[in-house]
């Protein structure tokens, strides 16, 4: 854990650390606050920017339920397209981590996949979206939702694969050596047993695809329309069209950040755990 | 272990190699002949021109594509030492105040889980000339307001400090993790040798954290290299070509303007061009190495 050195720093200079990374935090933390007060303030509250004022929650109300918002949908369409797009990476992701993790490969092979795996990580999606754009349009798969749900995986699959990598090193073999004793089939030692002793990492590995998934922008932007749009792809729009409807925005802005914050205050460790295990070991 | 197991290694592989053949390689080839095409797409239906290498040879006499690359470069190099530099001092403050950092920790890791447009659109209001708060701070000081975005000299690193803002955390966070798993016995005898703070940091950590600092920059300069979600929003590649990246010059010449074949030529470039950093930065390791 943690490494303190009480006798580096005592006193004064410890103080003087804690300063300088409550400016950090602040730094981080400042954008949030004034814009999650701008959601809360009216058109002309924000434009004499009054520190003080009272606080409506008409923005909130147009972006959800206003007419013309189609906010909502893109809100259904996102929690839809990252679930179905996480699911379909863990359930890919762990089965070839099991096969390439601890089923005997020869090391060259496991080498080649995950170089491979990790290389197309390169290329910027923008790139691999027009190539799938006229893939899709090629097959006649113009639904937006389904193209994505499929598109969508090939991005944090590489990730997904490489941090269950670190993960899967940490089943003891016996446990499997035991289950297969009692005669235990494929299917019943991955579910019964290699599962639940790695749900922590399987747990940490989901959050961060569904973020993913979730924030992902360019792929959404190239292969959704009006109709399937994820809330990113709203948010650019609606950006984009009404320029001046800045506290609408903000109130939007605020709603799409709730899964990442929803993932900070249940996951926290799981967060740290699942972007550090790929670079530490 | 029994022979079916044969059979299931194979086959649990299988998905993972289908998906990434579909949505890999089946891409990159068709990129690859799209790009020696002209397409048209008229009715629902495309037709494609051979042409040869004249998108190719259109590509270095592109303003757009020049400018694309070369302010991809400028952002890739100096946001990526910057978040590297000050990841490096806030993860060695955390880990000399131990424990009670934990608050902070937690709190850096806001900007990476928000989704890159939202950070576009909070900074573009932050950005805003008239009600933008920092503007607010910068007249409020008594200084002239600055048109942070919409000034040609100026964009490109207003779009640098989002960039700065939105990774720093997460240089800070492998770096961290880096440091705290380093040998501790190490730091121990330079003290009991009466070895001071600073002399401990310059000779004993940063000499150990040096692989870490690599692969740090490594993986940030690799996401850097696909910028695309805040540019898209806070400046749209404007004013003029001073934030075109090229991400955003891609996706303008393959959606906007329809243009299949030389946006293809263009993310065929971008691919080897990528691919030769990583050739040479690879090279020049493993010759450190030896």
């Amino acid at each position: 854990m943690a490494q303190s050195s009480p006798s580096g720093a005592v006193g004064t200079p410890r103080l003087l650390l804690h300063a300088l990374l409550f400016v950090a935090a602040l730094i981080v933390l400042l954008p949030f606050v004034w814009i999650a007060a701008a959601a809360f303030k009216t058109q002309i509250t924000l434009l004499m920017g009054n520190v003080l004022f009272d606080p409506v929650i008409n923005n909130f109300r147009e972006v959800l339920f206003g007419r013309t918002s189609t906010y909502t949908r893109s809100f259904f369409n996102s929690v839809m397209i990252a679930s179905a797009s996480t699911l379909l990476v863990m359930v890919i992701a762990f089965l070839a981590g099991y096969s390439l993790f601890r089923m005997r490969w020869p090391r060259w092979v496991v080498n080649v996949f995950l170089v491979w795996a990790i290389g197309f990580t390169l290329v910027p999606p923008v790139a691999l979206a027009g190539a799938g754009y006229e893939l899709f349009r090629g097959i006649g798969l113009t639904n937006g939702t389904i193209a994505l749900i499929l598109s969508h995986p090939t991005l944090p699959l590489p990730m997904a694969l490489w941090l269950l990598s670190s993960f899967f090193r940490d089943v003891p073999r016996e446990l499997e050596e035991a289950a297969t004793m009692d005669g235990a089939g494929f299917l019943a030692l991955l579910w019964g047993i290699v599962m639940p002793v790695m749900l922590p990492g399987l747990v940490s590995t989901a959050i961060l695809v569904f973020i993913f998934s979730w924030n992902e922008f360019p792929v959404a932007l190239a292969l959704t329309n009006s109709q399937t749009s994820t809330v990113p792809v709203a948010i650019a729009k609606f950006a984009q069209e009404n320029e001046i409807k800045y506290t609408q925005m903000a109130a939007a802005s605020v709603l799409s950040a709730i899964p990442a914050l929803l993932a900070l205050i249940l996951g926290q460790r799981f967060i740290v755990k699942g972007l550090t295990a790929g670079a530490v070991k | 272990m029994p022979s079916a197991n044969g059979v299931a290694k194979y086959l649990s592989l299988t998905p993972a190699v289908l998906f990434l053949v579909a949505l890999t390689v089946l891409p990159i080839a068709n990129l690859l002949v799209l790009s020696f095409h002209d397409v048209t797409w008229s009715g629902g239906r495309a037709s494609w021109q051979w042409e040869a290498a004249q998108n190719y040879l259109q590509l270095g006499s592109d303003r757009l594509f020049i400018a694309g690359i070369t302010n991809t470069l400028i952002l890739v190099v100096v946001a990526t030492t910057l978040q590297v530099a000050i990841g490096l001092g806030l993860a060695l403050l955390c880990s000399i105040l131990g424990r009670s950092s934990t608050i902070y920790r937690t709190l850096f890791l806001l900007p990476i889980l928000i989704p890159g447009i939202i950070i576009g659109a909070i900074w573009k209001l932050m950005y805003n000339f008239d009600f933008g708060i920092i503007n607010q701070f910068v007249s409020l000081v008594g200084l002239p307001r600055v048109d942070w975005l919409g000034a040609p000299s100026l964009a490109l690193w207003s779009v640098i400090a989002v960039d700065v803002w939105h990774w720093t955390p997460f240089s800070f966070l492998l770096l961290l993790a880096a440091i705290e798993s380093l040998p501790t016995d190490v730091t121990e005898a330079a003290k009991i040798d009466g070895a001071s703070p600073w002399q401990e940091l310059w000779t004993i950590t940063l000499p150990l954290l040096w692989p870490a600092i690599f692969v740090t920059f490594a993986f940030r300069a690799v996401i850097a290299f696909k910028v695309f979600d805040e540019v898209y929003l806070l400046t749209g590649g404007g004013p003029g070509t001073a934030t075109e990246v090229i991400s955003f010059t891609i996706y303008q010449r393959f959606f906007v303007q329809d243009d299949a074949g030389y946006g293809a030529a263009m993310s065929i470039a971008l691919i080897f061009v990528i691919s030769l950093i990583i050739a040479v930065n690879l090279t020049r390791r493993q010759r450190l190495e030896t």
